[in-house]
């Protein structure tokens, strides 16, 4: 990198807030995925300011940018795929405003998801998006790959919880979109910039919606012989319209690696549990309840156990959202899948996806939100072996062409990224593709906000100049 | 955008002491525990973090990168206060990880001369020696004795040297010490319900007497019988948390010795972060070597007074004390030993009070042994923020459980005009103890 860009931004950020030694950059040249690629320079703004003049030195100079919060993406979203400049947001972590009254907050980028809940529970009050790592990831990725989370079936994903949005386009220049209300005229450019991945502008304040916390929950442990029985009550359930506030699968094999952590209870000699919530008004909830405990009996559940505090709620859903996590105990990587298939597909999908992995001699673990068919098969590897790395891409890759097959997609919650944008192509045609790029182009014109994301490798006009693959170090870890 | 390849081959670690893969595989670099580490959230930085740490570990093991002065600023800097292994899933043994990187460190990265000799002077020379603690512990009441202290802060000379924060931090020398008591046996009140070893700790036998005299009144009244062991010495940790591990594995060898001499119910200690190394001495060892069943025998015994005494039930009648408290979870007791509800439960049965929750009670306060003479500054900002949570439970008292963080939150309160008093669980039981 030009040492010029480098010594321009420590004149305005100060020597603290940028990194360019080779030691410091291989600290971001990884995230949650298997991905690997490092930046050229990585530098820590605080403010908006901050952002429009790296913004706008690297538009001076054509330098790729590309916004990172805490690393935990799954799809290598925060990986500076060509190198350049990487912005990452961990010190503009502040809450500007809390408005309970009219139920809505702004944020800078930086705020962890569940420091937003902790700030206002107390009041009665949450953030919905629950993304399974909310107690670190930040609210500026959630924006950028729209994350989910279990809760999601209910509530929705980010967008739903978004408002409003204060970015800085690639010209330097600072947009505010929607507001603090629900609909604003015009187009929905807060709806299309949120899930854009950072390829449109890069966010700098992001104005939420906050929810009322339910009068009441109950959560509920139905327990399976079979992994058929566990994915046909969900068919049931979608078929009945009961819409609980979440539905979870984790089979057998998954759930006794999160046991041996958790301690939470679950069921050892099981083939698959559900882990099902609902919520709102008592009465209700009551209702809703015994009609799923009615499903769950009827597709042969062993057992339905009903959580009997707080307390034992909290430790299903820590032994839930830390399940990636857990598989490290058993191996020493892991590359999880994000698919999408319709409901009443599950039951086939997954005798398909165990056949796959049989096919490539992988063990592949199912842990997935149920309920909306978001399917998260983890494939289990180790890095060491690069042959094995390339078999479990392999096995990937067939696992995503058969949700296509089926009807559904390549990516639920955790995004695009670098790590399936060759796949988009199985998904849309190439007027599809184009349409989108369409809109890339009159947004960010030269290609140079988080290039080498979404788009299949040489779809993007403005990436000619930039390096064709990306500067890695390390083999995959 | 240039990638020389051209890098330096380094040899990464080397010998017995270091992390192996199968620990710090277990790392899925999913991210979790950053938010729980008190450097990342002080400065948003990934080589600041446990995952990156862990990265650089791997990094400097696979001979990539260099085991230099970068590398060793960011393991200095960790606190070592394990919320990360709490936050993890994987089950990541972060404390042993870091411990094993400090004593490569300790092997292989020169330091200067001034450091290298402190760190001699205070872990082979001080630390594992009662009569130099001894010798120590009367030269500095002299200094805070004779006015010399009260001269050298008017004057502003620390100041002047940039030590009067660590100054503050620093104990005051307890009138009598504790050495007095070791090879006593302290009968029980009433029935005999256990027999116990009491750990005495090492400075704390100079700076924490009237603590050690507390735990034992207190044990005693709930029927234990509590005998001090003679020889035994400081339990290590200080060393270990180092890197210097020779030491550390000495005085374990010693430990063993002394306590497992005779048969005991329990061995028990008021210091979490002595408990919390007592109880990993197997990780000291290789499974062959002689020590190592000892190890695991002492290691079964081995208990904190809070767990051992929530275990127990507590026998002695206690007065009624109308008091608001707070908790502050001690790290090496909360994360390094997962013992969270037993000191809440003491302090619940107390008559009167009421315990108030602390926002994240379960980060450090910034004590860490002796991070806040090494790395004050970023100690007292990690104070500062916890002073802060503290003050707004708007209770007169806050309860912990280890000495070090009764001396940083002291410091804290003092520092920060909380008017807040700062009590161990010992202390706060044997106030109210009806006797």
């Amino acid at each position: 990198m030009d040492p010029n860009i480098i010594r321009e931004l420590q004149e305005f950020l100060g020597k603290q807030s940028v990194l360019s030694a080779r030691e410091d950059l291989m600290m971001y040249e990884y995230d949650g995925s298997i991905e690997v690629a490092r930046p050229d320079v990585v530098v820590f703004p605080r403010t908006t300011q901050d952002v429009v003049r790296i913004v706008q030195l690297a538009n001076r100079h054509q330098v790729p940018i590309t916004g990172r919060g805490a690393g935990t993406g799954l799809s290598g979203g925060a990986l500076a795929r060509q190198g350049g400049i990487l912005i990452v947001f961990s010190r503009m972590n502040k809450i500007i405003e809390i408005d309970l009254d009219n139920q809505g907050a702004v944020v800078q980028p930086g705020v962890v998801n569940l420091d937003i809940t902790r700030a206002v529970e107390q009041a009665g009050y949450f953030f919905a998006p629950d993304p399974s790592s909310q107690k670190s990831c930040t609210i500026g990725g959630n924006v950028a790959e729209n994350a989910g989370g279990p809760h999601t079936l209910l509530y929705g994903i980010t967008t739903n919880h978004v408002t409003g949005l204060e970015v800085v386009l690639p010209s330097g220049e600072v947009l505010r979109v929607g507001g603090k209300t629900m609909d604003t005229p015009g187009y929905d450019l807060t709806g299309l910039l949120v899930g854009s991945e950072g390829t449109l502008a890069i966010v700098t304040e992001v104005t939420v919606k906050l929810t009322r916390l339910p009068e009441a929950t109950k959560t509920l442990l139905a327990i399976y012989e079979t992994v058929d029985d566990a994915t046909e009550t969900v068919a049931e359930i979608t078929a009945r319209a009961i819409t609980p506030a979440a539905c979870e699968f984790m089979d057998g094999w998954t759930l006794r690696v999160v046991e041996a952590w958790v301690h939470a209870g679950y069921p050892l000699d099981s083939a698959a549990v559900l882990l099902i919530e609902v919520d709102g008004l008592r009465e209700s909830v009551e209702a809703q309840a015994a009609e799923i405990i009615d499903v769950c009996k009827l597709n042969h559940a062993r057992e339905v156990r009903v959580a009997k505090d707080a307390k034992e709620r909290d430790l299903l859903w820590k032994g839930r959202k830390n399940a990636f996590g857990a598989v490290g105990r058993v191996s020493p990587s892991y590359y999880v899948q994000d698919g999408v298939i319709p409901r009443t597909k599950l039951p086939a999908t997954l005798r398909k996806i165990d056949a796959i992995g049989k096919k490539y001699g992988f063990e592949i673990g199912n842990i997935f939100h149920a309920g909306d068919g978001n399917l998260h098969p983890i494939i289990l590897f180790d890095p060491r072996d690069h042959g094995q790395y390339e078999r479990a891409v392999a096995a990937a890759g067939e696992i995503m062409a058969h949700c296509i097959v089926v009807g559904g997609s390549i990516t639920g919650e955790h995004g695009v990224g670098f790590e399936k944008s060759e796949l988009m192509p199985l998904m849309f045609t190439e007027a599809d593709l184009e349409a989108m790029l369409r809109v890339r182009h009159a947004m960010n014109p030269a290609g140079l906000l988080n290039p080498g994301k979404i788009f299949p490798f040489g779809k993007g006009c403005g990436e000619v100049r930039v390096k064709p693959f990306p500067v890695t170090s390390s083999t995959p870890l | 955008m240039t990638e020389t390849r051209t890098q330096k081959q380094v040899k990464g670690f080397v010998g017995d002491d270091k992390p192996s893969w199968d620990d710090y595989a277990r790392c899925v670099h999913c991210g979790l525990c950053l938010n729980h580490c008190p450097t990342y959230r002080l400065w948003g930085m990934e080589a600041d973090s446990p995952r990156g740490r862990i990265r650089q570990m791997l990094l400097v093991d696979r001979g990539e990168l260099e085991l230099g002065d970068g590398f060793v600023t960011h393991i200095d800097r960790c606190l070592d206060c394990r919320a990360c292994e709490t936050a993890c899933p994987s089950g990541v043994e972060y404390g042993k990880l870091v411990e094993f990187t400090r004593a490569q460190i300790e092997q292989q990265h020169p330091r200067g001369l001034f450091s290298r000799l402190a760190r001699d002077a205070f872990f082979r020379y001080l630390l594992p020696h009662p009569r130099s603690i001894d010798l120590a512990a009367r030269l500095t009441k002299i200094y805070q004795r004779s006015g010399l202290a009260a001269f050298a802060r008017a004057t502003g000379i620390l100041k002047l040297l940039g030590l009067d924060e660590r100054e503050r931090l620093m104990p005051r020398i307890d009138d009598r010490f504790f050495f007095s008591e070791l090879g006593k046996t302290f009968p029980a009140q009433g029935p005999r319900r256990a027999r116990v070893a009491f750990f005495a700790g090492c400075i704390a036998q100079v700076t924490f007497t009237k603590l050690n005299e507390a735990t034992i009144r207190v044990l005693t009244a709930n029927g234990c019988e509590v005998v001090v062991p003679d020889g035994q010495l400081c339990c290590g940790a200080l060393a270990l948390h180092a890197g210097v591990r020779d030491v550390a594995r000495e005085l374990a060898r010693n430990n063993l010795e002394a306590f497992l001499r005779e048969s005991f119910d329990a061995v028990v200690t008021n210091a979490a972060g002595c408990g919390s190394t007592l109880k990993e001495y197997p990780q000291l060892f290789q499974e062959g070597d002689a020590e190592y069943p000892k190890a695991i025998a002492f290691q079964a015994k081995m208990r904190d007074v809070t767990e051992f005494l929530a275990d127990l039930g507590l026998a002695a009648p206690l007065k009624e004390l109308p008091l608001r408290v707070t908790y502050q979870d001690s790290c090496h007791l909360a994360h390094g030993q997962r013992i969270r509800e037993a000191p809440r439960k003491l302090i619940c049965a107390v008559p009167g009070v009421e315990l108030v929750e602390m926002f994240r009670s379960d980060d450090c306060c910034g004590s860490a042994g002796i991070y806040n003479v090494t790395e004050t500054a970023a100690s007292m900002e990690i104070l500062e923020e916890k002073m802060r949570y503290a003050m707004a439970t708007k209770a007169p008292v806050i309860v912990t459980a280890n000495p070090g963080c009764l001396l940083q939150l002291r410091a804290g309160a003092a520092m920060h005009g909380t008017k807040q008093e700062v009590l161990h669980v010992v202390e706060l039981l044997d106030r109210t103890l009806a006797s």
